[in-house]
């Protein structure tokens, strides 16, 4: 069987779900939800890398290489914002984030 | 398994394996650059990053799995929808005729350029604004999380340099008048 664009399309596909799902499925863990944001980055990336290779388009490995970029200052963003609250709250649930509120 | 499993440690590590599976799949599909980015960025730095935190921040993930299971419906509505939503735009699809090897920038046969130079030879002039624009995000997002993790312990004698250098014999010395017969 010869592997196809739509076969990687497919899994591009199934990785975004499982992080969109991970995203509801643990409201409360905001690691858990930055992991699942990085894999929908992942799913991203493939399916840029797929069209570029089935393209024969250079420019989308280049896009898929700024995303990478992004999506690592974002982690790195992501768990300083996360070890800062941590220390000043001892907490890292979710539905304790309500400072704003007033 | 990244976003199911019961320790966020082997969270962790099941994203490292994903990520290692994705970079197989680069490979495959002759991306080899990106493939060695995926592996040597993610799973070298992020993932590290990661686990550090994930180790550092002592937190009872038990009780953060309370309301896992009255979650799950929705969720899992909602992933199947999306689901079935995404294999219908990837089963439905099909490319215009003539469009293959019509981009703006052809991939080179591989015969010729390696991968890795091809990318080199876009990204150093075409795009080489957007290149130093990555360069920019990653330098704000090192000096935002070095700016956000900082802190001055209180009771540690740093050093003042401005006000060392300024230090003067006036400044420095008191001349005290010792009285005869006693001490200070």
């Amino acid at each position: 069987m010869e592997i196809g664009l739509a076969h990687y399309l497919g899994v591009a596909a199934i990785l975004f779900t499982i992080g969109i799902f991970g995203i509801f499925l643990n409201r409360k863990n905001v690691i858990v939800i930055l992991m699942s944001i990085e894999l929908l980055l992942l799913a991203v990336n493939i399916n840029l890398v797929a069209f570029s290779y089935f393209m024969q388009d250079m420019v989308g490995q280049i896009f898929a290489l700024l995303v990478l970029t992004v999506a690592a200052a974002e982690a790195a963003i992501g768990l300083a914002i996360l070890v800062v609250y941590f220390r000043n709250r001892g907490s890292i649930a979710v539905e304790d984030i309500n400072m704003m509120k007033g | 398994m990244v976003i199911a499993s019961r320790n966020p440690v082997h969270s962790v590590l099941f994203l490292i394996l994903c990520f290692f599976n994705a970079a197989g799949l680069f490979v495959l599909i002759g991306a080899e650059y990106l493939a060695m980015l995926l592996v040597v960025v993610y799973v070298g730095a992020v993932m590290v990053l990661f686990l550090f935190v994930v180790m550092m921040l002592d937190v009872d993930f038990a009780e953060m799995r309370q309301g896992f299971l009255q979650y799950l419906p929705i969720g899992a509505l909602i992933g199947v929808i999306l689901l079935v939503e995404l294999l219908m735009v990837v089963s439905g699809w099909y490319i215009a005729p003539g469009m293959l090897g019509e981009g703006s920038a052809p991939t080179p046969p591989v015969e010729q350029t390696q991968n890795i130079a091809a990318i080199g030879e876009l990204l150093y002039t075409r795009y080489i604004y957007w290149f130093q624009v990555a360069g920019l995000v990653l330098l704000v997002a090192m000096i935002g999380a070095i700016v956000l993790t900082l802190r001055h312990k209180p009771g540690v004698r740093r050093q003042n340099i401005s006000e060392q250098v300024a230090r003067r014999p006036e400044t420095a010395i008191e001349v005290v008048k010792v009285e005869s017969g006693k001490g200070l």
